[in-house]
């Protein structure tokens, strides 16, 4: 009996609510006549095009800035990679591979320059952040326009300049992840190499937490007085840490993109926080504590919850416009259950 | 005198923490008018003394406390700090409890101020009346002139003198019309000396009028130029209650420190023979000064030799605590520190513990320790960062060596006695002696030449105390460890220690050995130094 307490007691209130919660949409699309298979395929994809993005939260937790909710500036390194790889003409792996490799060294630049200015406003960084993501994305708003992009394929066809604000990536690198070694079960897809490849940047994000920067930099966010004291310099660490969160979302968006199909521009980027934060803490993570493993479980519930939702919903309300609405009200409140839950539980 | 009855009686208090008993039975009555001072070393029991008088929430959430306290001869029940106040007992803090944008007379009639109808107030009551800013001005007015104190109280606060904010307080107790007996918690602790002496004088001026003030100090020049009658306490036991005429600051100095155990002092025999000059200096001080905020430290100079244990003694506040947070950098500091021929760079912990420095902090859950890491991981991350040990190099990258971790980690749970699941339990679940133990090992991971160890017993049982103690003393002659040891509790330092500087007011005022009388360490704390108080407090 105990044991089982402990259980739950480790669970937390919070997961268990929402895995009920899955289960029960799990049981309404069974009921609905929703074919499990595909949700399932679906789930996996979103799992794998998200899991990065919401990595990319474990270094800015635990350096001790909070939740990244500057999410959107790496993002928006990544795009330009992206960009950057189809303009030079990029496809297949090579092209991902180039995609990524002109993101990184933007997004260290940028990172760097964030992180600076979050150890100018310690105490706030997730609200500063917040605006720092919606400045930057409305500024890049302007700079998509004016970019000197040429391919036909990315610009609008009318005037040959500017850039479209859904860009397709089928003659590009479209999905190169997901049909890496994907096979299929029965009806189920399984996206092997966009998985792998996810897990793959877990891993290496576990490796640096084990490495001297890594445990230098969870000592400063733990508790900065023991790490100045330490001989750690806090500025420094949070700077790190905000570089690395911001070179992952550009990695993790170049991922997103490639499997959704499309890079998307303009406002696109500006809400995209708030889904690897809402996932992260769902998982289990708080504002100061956060695992790989909390990453991982919290993206499985949060967007399995997504794609079962709204097939759902389609069912239950097939009126036109009704459906959306309750998707928005679903995902929403999801991360507004999420954000509750900041405080990792404790009262 | 059968007509004049004492404004606060308090018979045969007692009161104890979780079975740890911190007053044995205190009793004391306060005539109107007298000036009663109450001394004693911290943690004699003086504020808890002070929290029962104000009924403060913490002693009747740990079970309340035994014994009777009587106002005019009337048995009284304080059970929360209002009520201690509708009694008219009124406190003038340490901390200035003021509100810095609100102007002095705002301060003094906080939350008690007159009010005037107006049309709002008419229909919904009292508390949307308009102030009555005049009279609010003239109260305040009235207070500051009993205090003679001549300054405007329409400035704000912000920005006045520290002398004027401890005015202020007292206002603002003396305004209230009930008043009977004023406490004073040791006011003189953050002015200068002209201050200090007016502030006596509001007090005799304010005793004069029938009031009765109780005067927690630890500065007996003050004792015995304002009370009336002085009680000592010591380890929660009264000691005497005296006349000030019957007495001398010597003979309170000696009954504030005085130990009825017999202390087991360190036996030094071999270090004696060593000539004084020829002693390698291992850390030099000179003019210290770090900006740490209730601890300032005023320009020290001071010399660590290797080998020795050195301590650093004094009341609270009065800048110990500051000595090695300065030398460790984590405060702002000034002044030269020469570590082994090298002047050290200040204001950098890395350098710090490159020059062989470790340090065990006085704040051990706020400095001392990471509290969701593991125990092993406390214990080697200053190591692995300044030292590049517990690592395992691929190439430019690294990865922490577990097994050697693990393998330190046991090590040290042995040796130091850490009770505790394992190596990778979480320091926060562990008790504070244990939590203790961990910061020590830390600082032992470093192989430190110099340990600066702070307030090391603070907040852990008995038997943590001895084995904490110990180990310091047995690193110390076994390996040669120069240790800083900063600590309140003067047994400890005569108890382990070679020399004991004391520290007031921000400067070393003496330099003691351990086994130097009672009277001289008390009189150190009280601001003077043994040179200069012979024949003066002795006759």
């Amino acid at each position: 009996m105990s044991n089982v307490k402990t259980i739950l007691k480790n669970i937390g209130a919070a997961r268990l609510i929402i895995i009920l919660f899955l289960f029960s949409l799990i049981i309404a699309a069974a009921g609905v006549g929703q074919s499990m298979s595909v949700l399932a395929s679906d789930s996996l994809v979103r799992f794998g095009m998200n899991l990065v993005l919401t990595l990319a939260m474990v270094p800015a937790v635990m350096s001790g800035t909070g939740m990244n909710f500057g999410l959107p500036v790496g993002i928006l390194c990544g795009i330009l990679g992206g960009l950057t790889s189809i303009e030079l003409g990029g496809t297949g792996m090579g092209g991902l591979v180039l995609a990524i490799a002109v993101a990184l060294p933007i997004s260290a630049v940028a990172g760097y320059l964030y992180g600076r200015l979050l150890n100018m406003v310690k105490g706030s960084e997730m609200m500063i952040g917040t605006y720092v993501g919606y400045s930057m994305v409305s500024i890049m708003c302007i700079g998509w326009l004016l970019m000197p992009f040429k391919n036909p394929s990315m610009v609008w066809p009318i005037a040959g300049r500017g850039l479209r604000t859904t860009i397709s990536m089928d003659s590009s690198f479209g999905s190169v992840l997901d049909k890496l070694w994907a096979f299929q079960i029965g009806g189920l897809t399984v996206p092997t190499g966009l998985i792998l490849f996810s897990l793959f940047m877990c891993l290496l994000v576990y490796l640096f937490t084990k490495s001297k920067t890594g445990i230098a930099m969870a000592a400063s966010g733990d508790n900065p007085r023991f790490a100045e004291a330490s001989g750690i310099s806090v500025n420094r660490s949070r700077i790190i840490g905000t570089m690395l969160s911001t070179m992952l979302a550009a990695v993790g968006i170049v991922v997103y993109a490639q499997s959704f199909g499309f890079m998307q521009l303009y406002q696109a980027p500006l809400n995209m926080a708030f889904a690897p934060v809402a996932a992260a803490l769902l998982g289990g993570a708080s504002t100061s504590k956060i695992k790989i493993s909390h990453v991982i479980i919290g993206t499985i519930l949060f967007q399995s919850l997504l794609t079962i939702a709204l097939p759902v919903a389609n069912v239950l309300m097939p009126e036109g416009n009704l459906s959306e609405v309750i998707r928005l009200i679903v995902s929403n409140g999801i991360i507004l259950f999420a954000l509750t839950q900041a405080g990792g539980g404790r009262e | 005198m059968p007509d004049i009855k004492p404004v606060i009686s308090i018979k045969n208090v007692e009161k104890s923490y979780y079975g740890n008993k911190v007053l044995k039975g205190v009793s004391l009555d306060v005539m109107p008018g007298e000036i009663h001072a109450l001394c004693g070393e911290n943690g004699a029991g003086k504020s808890t003394l002070m929290n029962i008088l104000f009924g403060m929430p913490v002693i009747h959430m740990t079970g309340g406390f035994e014994g009777i306290i009587e106002m005019d001869g009337q048995e009284v029940h304080i059970l929360n700090p209002r009520q201690a106040m509708e009694h008219g007992i009124g406190m003038v803090h340490q901390e200035f409890m003021l509100i810095p944008g609100f102007t002095i007379a705002e301060n003094i009639k906080l939350n008690r101020e007159p009010l005037r109808p107006n049309l709002l107030g008419r229909l919904f009551g009292e508390k949307l009346m308009s102030l009555d800013t005049l009279t609010m001005k003239s109260d305040a007015r009235t207070a500051l002139n009993r205090l003679g104190l001549d300054v405007d109280e329409n400035l704000p606060v912000d920005g006045l003198p520290v002398g004027y904010m401890q005015f202020v307080e007292i206002a603002r107790e003396i305004d209230k019309k009930n008043i009977r007996l004023l406490v004073f918690d040791e006011p003189t602790a953050v002015l200068t000396e002209s201050e200090a002496e007016k502030l006596l004088d509001a007090m005799k001026r304010l005793a004069a009028g029938g009031v009765g003030i109780l005067f927690i100090t630890h500065r007996l020049d003050e004792v015995m130029q304002a009370a009336d009658k002085i009680t000592i306490l010591r380890d929660g036991t009264q000691i005497k209650t005296l006349n000030k005429a019957d007495t001398t600051a010597k003979e309170i100095a000696t009954l504030m420190v005085g130990r009825e155990v017999e202390m087991r002092q360190k036996e030094r025999a071999e270090q004696e023979e060593a000539p004084e000059g020829g002693r390698e200096i291992a850390m030099s001080i000179r003019n210290l000064r770090v900006d740490m905020p209730g601890e300032r430290v005023l320009g020290i100079d001071l010399d660590l030799y290797k080998g020795e244990i050195l301590g650093l003694g004094g009341l609270a506040g009065q800048g110990k605590i500051g000595v090695a947070n300065g030398i460790m950098g984590t405060y702002p500091t000034s002044g030269e520190i020469i570590v082994g021929g090298q002047e050290l760079k200040l204001n950098s912990p890395k350098s710090s513990i490159a020059a062989g420095i470790a340090f065990v902090s006085e704040d051990r859950r706020g400095v001392g320790l990471v509290p969701d890491t593991s125990i092993e991981l406390n214990m080697t991350i200053p190591a692995m960062v300044n030292q590049g040990r517990f690592l395992r190099h691929i190439g430019p990258l690294s990865q922490i060596a577990r097994q050697e971790i693990r393998e330190n980690a046991e090590k040290y749970i042995q040796e130091l006695d850490i009770r505790c699941t394992g190596p990778r339990q979480a320091v926060r679940r562990l008790s504070g002696g244990n939590q203790q133990k961990v910061c020590i090992a830390r600082a032992l991971v470093l192989a430190p030449d110099i340990l600066l160890i702070s307030e090391p017993t603070r907040g852990i049982d008995i038997g943590a105390k001895s084995l904490v103690l110990d180990t310091v003393d047995r690193l110390n002659r076994e390996q040669g460890l120069t240790v800083l040891m900063t600590s309140s509790e003067l047994a400890e330092l005569r108890l382990i220690c070679d020399r004991i500087a004391i520290v007031t007011d921000g400067k070393v005022i003496d330099i003691l050995p351990p086994d130097a009388p009672d009277a001289d360490f008390g009189l150190a704390m009280s601001g003077v130094p043994v040179g200069t108080q012979s024949g003066g407090a002795a006759d």
